[in-house]
């Protein structure tokens, strides 16, 4: 019986078609990833099963489970004037620095005294500057006024937008474009916590509320 | 391709010097390996599912509470979540020392399990007109007998009909977001369409005091 004899080849392997898939991966990973932005907190947010995606012109706050409030603004036209409406109305001047840095970053939490300290910090940094959060006692309610100058502001880049997309054609419908506002709560929230900010909202008179949640698949009976 | 390339050939023979004849293949290697870094990196930091939103209307504030009297609601149901329990009551709320028909209110517990006393159990058998109903709808929809547009306004309607359950959501100072999210989308699966949150009364902090112990 003749002895099978290993086959002398080469010891390499061609591996073209690996790399190229991984070429073709690395570029759709690349193409198709969105970055999570920095957060100042840390939130784990419930499950529902509700399949509504986060709009895109939305004002947010966020509560962490120490019942600590802070406040986002998608749109960063809007977040200027928001911006120069509150200096005005607390006296805190900021140079041109700390406004550009203002406009580009994402959900904040500090009072209004706090903010330049806040801007100076780094990015990195901001999750461990001491800050009770956005004030919303009903003595000194800053979240109030933070609310009720986005919302006129955000109105107005809205209506804007709105515009745009009209002259481009198409029938664009002006409900997509009115700022929608969201409350995104930790699991381990306290409710109590959620209800003053709820009040703060419900004071404005803007009952809509959306809840951010992260999906869940729908029961079948 | 992951070998290392061979020195190039061209010995030095008598004679003529001839160019070096460089090797034509490439070590791919260091750049396979940045592909599969970035790779890597790509595949753990990207982020795909966007997060959901579960819109929830408020009712809106009313600026002299005493002047508003609480509406008489048929069919309605009352949850209120303390710490991390559930209790539930039908109808309107009778104190101890006002009795209704069928005696003071008592308060049962519920869970958000699946056993006969879990939220999603009661609010099927409740709400079992509106599923019911909505499921004859769904089924014209499929047959094409109405339009997507139609559809959604009947079930709307649907929803806030005499036969339907209302639910109110109360809370006492323990509970947690976690249960109240967790109840609202309860109530979206069971497709009730009246949901209020709103404050725990007096006599009812005590019904719940005196039913914890």
């Amino acid at each position: 019986m003749p002895k099978i004899k290993m086959p002398k080849g080469s010891p390499s392997i061609d591996m073209t078609p690996m790399v190229d898939l991984a070429f073709l991966l690395v570029t759709f990973f690349m193409l198709t990833a969105s970055f999570r932005t920095a957060e100042p907190v840390t939130v784990e947010t419930p499950s529902s099963i509700s399949d509504k995606i986060i709009p895109e012109n939305v004002i947010m706050v966020t509560l962490d489970r120490d019942g600590r409030v802070f406040f986002n603004l998608s749109d960063p036209e809007a977040r200027k004037e928001m911006l120069g409406n509150m200096l005005t109305k607390y006296k805190v001047s900021l140079n041109d620095e700390q406004v550009e840095e203002f406009s580009i970053m994402s959900t904040f939490g500090c009072t209004m005294q706090e903010l330049p300290a806040y801007l100076n910090t780094e990015a990195a940094r901001r999750p461990d500057f001491q800050t009770k959060g956005i004030p919303t006692d009903s003595t000194r309610n800053e979240l109030l006024d933070w609310i009720s100058f986005a919302a006129g502001a955000a109105a107005n880049t809205g209506k804007t937008a709105y515009e745009e997309a009209k002259l481009k054609g198409g029938e664009p419908k002006m409900e997509d474009f009115k700022p929608k506002f969201i409350l995104r709560v930790d699991s381990k929230t306290l409710y109590k916590d959620a209800a003053t900010v709820i009040d703060v909202f419900r004071e404005l008179n803007l009952n809509n509320l959306n809840f951010v949640t992260s999906a869940e698949a729908i029961p079948v009976n | 391709m992951a070998e290392i390339a061979e020195s190039g050939g061209g010995g030095h023979g008598k004679g003529k010097k001839r160019a070096k004849k460089g090797s034509t293949r490439v070590d791919m290697t260091p750049m396979v390996d940045l592909a599969f870094l970035l790779l890597t990196f790509f595949v753990l930091t990207s982020t795909f599912s966007k997060p959901k939103v579960m819109p929830l209307n408020y009712p809106a504030k009313v600026k002299d509470p005493k002047s508003v009297k609480a509406p008489k609601v048929n069919n309605a149901a009352t949850f209120i979540l303390a710490d991390d329990k559930v209790y539930y009551y039908r109808g309107e709320f009778y104190p101890k020392t006002k009795p209704g028909p069928e005696g003071p209110t008592v308060l049962e517990e519920a869970n958000f399990g699946s056993g006969e006393k879990s939220v999603r159990k009661l609010l099927a058998s409740w709400n079992e007109y509106v599923i019911r109903n909505k499921a004859i709808l769904q089924q014209k929809l499929d047959k094409k007998q109405i339009a997507d547009s139609t559809f959604t306004r009947l079930v709307d309607e649907l929803t806030v009909d005499k036969e339907a359950v209302k639910v109110l959501i109360k809370t006492d100072d323990k509970a947690l977001c976690k249960s109240f999210i967790d109840l609202v989308d309860e109530l979206k699966i069971a497709n009730v369409g009246v949901i209020a949150p709103t404050d725990l009364s007096p006599a009812e902090k005590d019904l719940l005091k005196a039913t914890k112990n």
